[in-house]
């Protein structure tokens, strides 16, 4: 799949160093728009609600508030209060609530204000939203698309920089997607609201409020799977693979790197799981080399998933080990601090560098 | 706390015709024939494990023959087989969880209007809201019935669905059977202000606290709790105090907690016992009809019995095909990994 998305891609490689906009002004067809991922995220709510008769958004100050970070805006006057309401402070009652409306017949899109308050609600995602179709033989199925406003970035207080994607993913019975551009997040979300699974949506609340060109008409150019990784940046010596906010320092890492003549391959994995094992392996086939980039603690982080994807598929000609730029294994920090524990562009490009450097034996 | 409850309007309520009553013993023999029947089958090798509701006959009968299956919807624990039974659930597929056939059971829970057996206490309280809630957003009038124990009363989870369902006012009838123990641990240290009934004032929702194994006292209560719900004012609670005379489960030893005389006092009479002298003395229902009760109890017993003996494994390309709807490629690939490595064996 990654020729054809490489393909109908060809400028990619034009992509300025602080966004992920692939398409030129030029080029843009009449379904393109400039919008931060804020109004994309809400963009596609609105039009999920007006599609599905049956979806909900409901969570803490979702309704008239719009959202702490406005990501539902407008949707509570425009589509009623049955359709988009305010809960009690409470996620496992959020959570809970979710699987008996997805029992009877709902569409649940709750929010969880921000990621480190999944935590109290991990019962009913964990025991409950991602067993009850197992449970139930299927007969059960439970669309809930939990929106977590994810990740750090923004000097938050404690709990509001957490990035859980690992804890999810080894949950049985979830799926796990997260956007990098405002073009990702309207579609991704979209195709999420629309599945019959749980996915947990991981918003990189540090992007909220950069914008970029949202074709609203198509999704991948060339035609590439909504569940798969997606080439953000074509290059032949590394693979650079992140997720969420990760992915635009990566790509201004690559356009660094390209000054020094390195031509590096950004991977957006998007979908944390399942992941795209076959994208991972036709990138790093071609590159020999790969560093996986995230903020969440190192130890049994998601990077090292992928580092074992990558090693089983291209264990013969990998070039030297894959490297892991990621947050440490201590607390999210406070924000005096979190430019220190975010991967940066240095840590990243040093991890480039002891791949490029490594000698055999 | 003893709020008096509207009495239904319609024919939803009022007293139980001699029919009903008949109807009632009827299938509280059954629950206690099959209840008591399924400890032997965990002794005889039949099934690895049972969680008795020895004593809670009239609590789950008369609370269960308040449903209506075509609208409403029941979330059960891991102890409500005589609800199970009284809502006319499949019985093998019901029972097919002791087996360790399948966790949920193999009984399909949407048309059965029961959701799957829910083994973390407290566990579908919150389901139970959210499903009410949906019957509010869709006009309709169905009302979720959800049980737990004292026990599951010490959650969070209870106290979050009670104040969601409050504040919805979502169409909830909370039934809690206070059976006296969470597993070794009494009433008197796992709930605090005097009764669980006694807290649902704090939320403003009307409670009663009933006896529990007054098969009549429950369904009336019951049937006016739904009428409740069903009429727009929101949740009720009914605390039906009764007594677990058997252990927690077939792994458990009481006698290292309570003492027999403990549990004779605590006990009082047998429920099935109370409702056969009711019965007898309102001219209702006489010996031969016990005895028929009883051998009509034996027989399903019996055909139960047989078909959990016939039930073989569930294919292990289930544990794979029901994780999701659509399915993964990861999981597509541990399950050809797993059927090539398994048949080498």
């Amino acid at each position: 799949m990654s020729n054809s998305i490489l393909e109908g891609r060809d400028a990619a490689g034009e992509s300025t160093a602080d966004d992920t906009v692939t398409n030129t002004a030029a080029d843009s067809p009449a379904s393109t728009t400039v919008m931060s991922m804020q109004q994309a995220l809400n963009r596609a709510l609105d039009e999920v609600l007006a599609d599905n008769p049956k979806a909900v958004i409901f969570g803490e100050d979702c309704g008239r508030l719009g959202g702490v970070f406005r990501i539902t805006d407008g949707l509570q006057a425009k589509h009623g209060a049955q359709r988009v309401f305010d809960t009690p402070l409470a996620e496992s009652g959020i959570l809970g609530m979710s699987v008996g409306l997805a029992m009877a017949g709902f569409h649940p899109i709750p929010e969880v204000q921000f990621d480190g308050f999944a935590y109290p609600a991990i019962n009913q995602i964990v025991c409950q939203i991602a067993r009850m179709n197992y449970r139930s033989r299927g007969t059960m199925p439970m669309p809930i698309t939990l929106r977590v406003p994810s990740f750090g970035g923004i000097r938050a207080p404690e709990h509001h920089g957490e990035s859980l994607e690992a804890l999810f993913a080894h949950v049985p019975g979830l799926k796990v997607v997260s956007p990098s551009n405002p073009h990702e997040a309207y579609h991704l979300l979209k195709y999420a609201a629309t599945r019959p699974d749980p996915v947990i949506f991981m918003e990189p609340k540090s992007r909220y409020w950069q914008k970029g060109e949202v074709d609203t008409a198509r999704h991948d150019a060339g035609g590439g799977s909504p569940t798969g990784a997606k080439v953000m940046r074509e290059g032949r010596h590394l693979t650079l693979v992140a997720w969420g906010a990760m992915v635009s320092r990566c790509l201004q890492v690559a356009e660094l790197a390209a000054e020094d003549g390195i031509d590096i391959e950004v991977l957006d994995l998007r979908w944390l799981k399942p992941i795209d094992a076959e994208a991972l392996a036709a990138s790093v086939r071609k590159t020999r080399r790969a560093v996986v980039v995230h903020e969440a603690p190192l130890t049994s982080g998601l990077g090292a998933e992928v580092a074992q994807l990558i090693t089983q598929s291209c264990f013969d000609t990998l070039k030297a080990p894959v490297e892991r730029v990621t947050g440490f294994d201590v607390p999210y920090p406070s924000g005096d601090l979190e430019d220190e524990y975010i991967p940066n562009i240095d840590r990243i490009l040093f991890g480039i560098q002891r791949v490029l450097e490594y000698k055999r034996g | 706390m003893d709020t008096l409850l509207p009495v239904a309007s319609g024919g939803a309520a009022g007293p139980p015709t001699s029919d009903e009553l008949r109807e009632l013993y009827s299938l509280m023999v059954a629950v206690r024939h099959l209840d008591t029947s399924a400890i032997a089958w965990q002794r005889q090798g039949i099934i690895p494990g049972y969680a008795p509701e020895l004593g809670q006959e009239a609590a789950q009968v008369g609370s269960g023959y308040a449903v209506d299956t075509t609208r409403d919807f029941v979330f059960p624990t891991y102890r409500e087989m005589g609800v199970a039974r009284t809502m006319g659930v499949d019985m093998v597929a019901y029972m097919s969880t002791h087996k360790a056939t399948w966790h949920g059971g193999l009984y399909n829970p949407m048309e059965s209007r029961l959701a799957p057996i829910q083994a973390v206490v407290a566990g579908s309280v919150l389901h139970a809201v959210g499903w009410a809630h949906g019957q509010t957003l869709d006009r309709q009038d169905g009302v979720a019935l959800t049980y737990f124990g004292d026990g599951a009363s010490s959650q969070g989870d209870v106290h979050e669905a009670m104040n969601f369902a409050a504040v919805m006012k979502a169409p909830v009838v909370f039934f809690v059977q206070n059976n006296g123990w969470a597993i070794s641990v009494p009433t008197e240290r796992q709930v605090a202000g005097g009764s669980v009934a006694a807290r649902a004032a704090g939320y403003g929702i009307p409670a009663v606290k009933i006896d529990g194994d007054d098969v009549v006292a429950v369904l009336d209560a019951t049937r006016r709790a739904f009428a409740h719900a069903r009429s727009g004012n929101g949740p009720v609670l009914i605390e039906a105090m009764t007594y677990r005379r058997g252990p927690h489960s077939t792994s458990d030893d009481p006698g290292r907690y309570r003492s027999l005389d403990e549990e004779r006092d605590g006990a009082g009479t047998d429920p099935l016992e109370r409702l056969r002298q009711r019965l007898l003395a309102d001219g209702i229902a006489d010996e031969a009809f016990f005895a028929e009760a009883l051998a009509a109890a034996k027989a399903e017993e019996e055909q139960i019995r047989t078909g959990i003996q016939a039930l073989g494994s569930r294919p292990g390309t289930e544990m794979f095909d029901l994780v999701f709807q659509e399915t993964t490629p990861a999981l597509k690939a541990q399950a050809a990994n797993w059927r090539e490595e398994s048949e080498h064996v």
